[in-house]
């Protein structure tokens, strides 16, 4: 039999995310309209309930989280691009490269399956606390739904653990001669520290959700209370435990999980910035160490999500301080993003502008993280809309930016045909308004109080009604910014579309790229000649006039298509 | 209308609602502080971005790392340092210690999709109670046990009502899942887990109606379980426990 090419997989796991990203969409353009107009009824469905607004929650976190953000930058791009870039033709076991990428289509299938049974998809969000998600006497959603939620998750900690493998044993094997792991680009700096993390904080996360199948199913108090009383009826389980121990499992789990999101996409920035500037990356080695240290310092962070979740005071200032340390790697990171094209003149290209936007939105998103880690400041702001805006500028909306500026910049290596740069720079320019226009008020509707999670902002009798309605305002801007995100993509569905449709055309190395995957016979599959990796990545003349590929043996150096 | 006051307080501008508690004052300034710096550096960042993208360009001279990397991170970190001393101090003078042994006490259960909050009543001792004989329909949704004399006056109300300037003591449970305890306008957010009890204590000083609002998804009601805080002037407070206790002896 025939193994699955990588670049395959690399498809099938970007086709995942597509089916992934479409569904999660709609998802939350169904919370929007509902938090809007409460009685608004779905066509074909009527009202949308509270608990369904809650499995919509859940499963519109799930999806984008782990379907989109986790599985296209690392999988995806990983498997299309990383093995070209450190000039190998395959990925290190093969076999179970395309056993991950079906799991996870199986996983998504099981997932989405959980809006099919009785009571429908769980309620209990991504993060998915017991006790609510530890008995179905929690709420309609947390009996077969919940268990289905968790055979999904499952199968995908076990696709990430070994499509992580797989990244870091090609990485470490499979680079061609002379590329040493100071030539690596950035871009595989951010793949290997995200499958680092993906093989730890998955077997973490799979631990974790075996533990609690058995609170669900075997009787055991994992993470109960010796006695809890839920809906009328005692809990009959053996043992005495905290449901903080979850929440410890679950964010040693869950803050690496966004870096893993988020790490592809800031290597990518990097390269994709100096090749524009026609210019090296500032502080290339220091780029190398902070990454790595993100990494690092990603696994001793976890309990800036449990401020005010019952740990020790004392606890709380630990987190805070490693917390406030990671910044520090970050904003090395935005200074060298800084100093890489200032006064650089660079072309503004449509792959260059989602690289800048990712810089803008890593910013905005970025600068509330240190607020966000002061206990005393989180103690008001936690589980508010301010963490909303938080998270979805810094990993939602960078992370997409992350993936728009890898389409349009590999595009034409994968399918040899250019998508239109007039289409993709309107795309930019609605995709950045629309993304900050969602985005931005939030953080203000969170400082006015507005939990997350809320099926419903008014109509409560008591004075919390009062609180909430002073946002409504921002509530309607923000419906109408994220219908307008969502139909900023349609110039970008077209441009894909109609590209297709193209003969192929692209020159080669039409970015005058300097990395390998734009060696001329880096993408075949049996060629004779080996690849060889003679320099560092993004050597530019000084004048910006020529520049010396990765591939290129010393003599020659290329003048510039334009 | 946006008016220098206003700003200050971080009403308008940032949408911040007003601050019954004595500590919130801090808090709020130190939030406000935080809230205008991370702007001032959004600004400055996309600042440094336009300008460089826009000015012609200049040949790579070899600039040494330290001026545009090590310099302005050397200055972030006093500026985080800063931050974080000064939030540290915030957070163990509301933590590291707890209530004042003169404090008052309030039990504050939650359950889905309820707060409840108890009162120890002229004993000033609250009642055992046990989970088994917890049943809100016969009035008994905190499970106080009738065996145990110490409960018998206690004082059980869906309203939490607290005289203005006295500090206040609350004893955070929960009956079936994690709940949050969450009371913008006093600055105070603490989870109610079950199987533990939390502590978390406070002054408010203005007398109003506030809202307590659960911020930890709880289940299908989540939304709606919400509660009123009441903040009196001392002689009504003291008034209304009158009342209360009266009732619950009379029980
Ligand atoms: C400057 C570095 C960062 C700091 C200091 C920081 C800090 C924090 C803190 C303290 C929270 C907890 C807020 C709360 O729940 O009350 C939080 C939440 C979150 N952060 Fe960050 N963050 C940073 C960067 C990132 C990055 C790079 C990502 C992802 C790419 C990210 C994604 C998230 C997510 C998803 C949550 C919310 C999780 C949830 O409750 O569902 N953050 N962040
Ligand atoms: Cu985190």
């Amino acid at each position: 039999m025939r193994v699955m090419h990588h670049r395959a997989v690399g498809l099938g796991y970007i086709a995942i995310s597509v089916v992934a990203v479409l569904l999660g969409t709609v998802l939350s353009l169904l919370m929007r309209l509902h938090l809007s107009w409460p009685a608004w009824k779905l066509p074909l469905h009527g009202l949308i309930l509270p608990e369904e607004y809650l499995a919509l929650v859940t499963m519109h976190g799930t999806i984008m989280l782990f379907f989109v953000l986790t599985v296209a930058p690392q999988s995806g791009f990983g498997n299309l691009i990383l093995p070209a870039q450190i000039g190998s033709r395959k990925m290190a076991f093969p076999r179970l490269n395309a056993a991950s990428m079906y799991l996870t289509a199986v996983a998504l299938a099981v997932l989405v399956a959980a809006f099919f049974v009785p009571q429908g998809a769980p309620i209990s969000g991504w993060t998915a606390y017991p006790p609510l998600s530890a008995s179905p006497l929690a709420g309609p959603g947390q009996g077969d739904g919940m268990d289905v939620w968790l055979a999904a998750i499952v199968m995908f900690a076990v696709a990430s653990t070994a499509s992580g493998i797989n990244t870091l044993t090609t990485i470490v094997k499979l680079r061609a001669e002379g590329m040493t792991w100071e030539r690596l680009p950035l871009t595989v700096w951010g793949w290997f520290t995200a499958a680092l993390l993906s093989v730890l904080a998955f077997s973490v996360l799979m631990a974790a959700i075996v533990m609690l199948l058995c609170d669900r199913h075997l009787h055991t108090g994992f993470f109960l209370p010796a006695q809890d009383l839920i809906n009328g009826v005692m809990l009959g389980h053996t043992g005495d435990s905290s449901p903080l121990l979850w929440l410890h499992l679950f964010w040693f789990f869950g803050h690496p999980e966004v870096y893993i999101a988020i790490l592809p996409g800031m290597g990518l920035t990097s390269m994709v910035l100096a090749n524009f500037a026609r210019r090296k990356v500032f502080a290339y080695r220091l780029m190398i160490a902070t990454t790595l240290l993100i990494g690092f310092l990603g696994i001793l962070v976890w309990g800036h999500h449990m401020f005010v979740a019952g740990l020790n005071p004392f606890a709380g200032s630990a987190f805070a301080i490693s917390t406030m340390a990671i910044a520090l790697p970050a904003s090395a990171k935005v200074l060298s993003w800084l100093a890489t094209v200032w006064r650089s003149r660079p072309q503004l290209t449509t792959p260059m502008l989602f690289a800048l936007g990712f810089v803008s939105l890593f910013v905005a998103g970025g600068l509330t993280g240190p607020i966000l880690a002061q206990p005393i400041l989180d103690e008001y702001l936690h589980n508010t809309f301010f963490v909303v805006a938080h998270f979805h500028l810094i990993m939602a909306m960078a992370g997409i930016f992350g993936l728009c500026c890898a389409t349009y910049y590999w595009f034409p290596l994968i399918f040899r045909r250019q998508l239109s740069e007039p289409l993709g720079k309107v795309h930019f320019g609605l995709t950045i308004f629309g993304a900050y226009s969602t985005f931005l008020p939030m953080h203000l509707t969170g400082l006015a109080g507005e939990p997350r999670q809320y099926a419903q902002l008014n109509g409560i009798a008591g004075p919390g009604t009062a609180l909430l309605q002073t946002t409504t305002p921002l509530q309607l801007h923000i419906t109408f910014s994220a219908l307008f995100l969502a139909c900023a993509q349609l110039p970008f569905l077209y441009n894909v579309l109609r590209t297709a449709l193209l003969p192929p055309t692209a020159v080669e190395n039409p970015w005058n790229a300097t990395t390998m995957e734009w060696a001329p016979n880096a993408l075949e599959e049996t060629s004779p000649e080996p690849l060889m990796a003679y320099r560092g990545p993004c050597q530019y003349s000084d004048d910006a006039a020529t520049f010396i590929a990765q591939w290129q043996p010393d003599e020659a150096s290329t003048p510039h298509l334009e | 209308m946006l008016n220098a006051q206003a700003i200050v307080s971080g009403q308008q501008f940032w949408h911040l609602p007003r601050n019954a508690s004595l500590h919130g004052r801090s808090l709020d300034q130190h939030l406000l502080l935080n809230l205008w710096i991370a702007l001032a550096l959004l600004t400055l960042a996309h600042f440094i971005l336009l300008v460089g993208l826009a000015v012609r360009r200049r040949a790579h001279r070899p600039i040494h790392k330290l001026t545009l990397e090590y310099l302005p991170l050397a200055a972030l970190t006093v500026l985080f340092a800063f931050l974080a001393i000064r939030a540290q101090r915030l957070w163990a003078a509301q933590r590291y210690t707890g209530a004042d042994l003169a404090a008052m006490q309030v039990e504050v259960t939650g359950m889905q999709f309820a707060w409840y909050f108890r009162y120890p009543g002229k004993d000033a001792t609250f009642g055992q109670t046990k989970l088994a004989l917890a049943d809100a329909p016969a009035g008994n949704p905190l499970g106080i046990d009738p065996k145990d004399s110490y409960g018998t006056d206690d004082i059980v109300s869906s309203q939490l009502v607290l005289p203005a300037n006295r500090e206040v003591d609350l004893t955070l449970r929960a009956q079936d899942v994690i709940h949050g305890f969450a009371v913008p306008e006093m600055r105070l957010k603490q989870n109610a887990v079950p199987g533990q009890t939390a502590h978390i204590h406070f002054t408010p000083t203005t007398p109003g109606t506030y809202a307590i609002l659960c911020t930890q998804l709880c289940g299908l009601g989540h939304y709606r379980m919400q509660a009123t805080m009441l903040v009196l002037p001392p002689e009504k407070f003291a008034a209304w426990l009158a009342t209360r206790e009266a009732q619950a002896g009379a029980r």
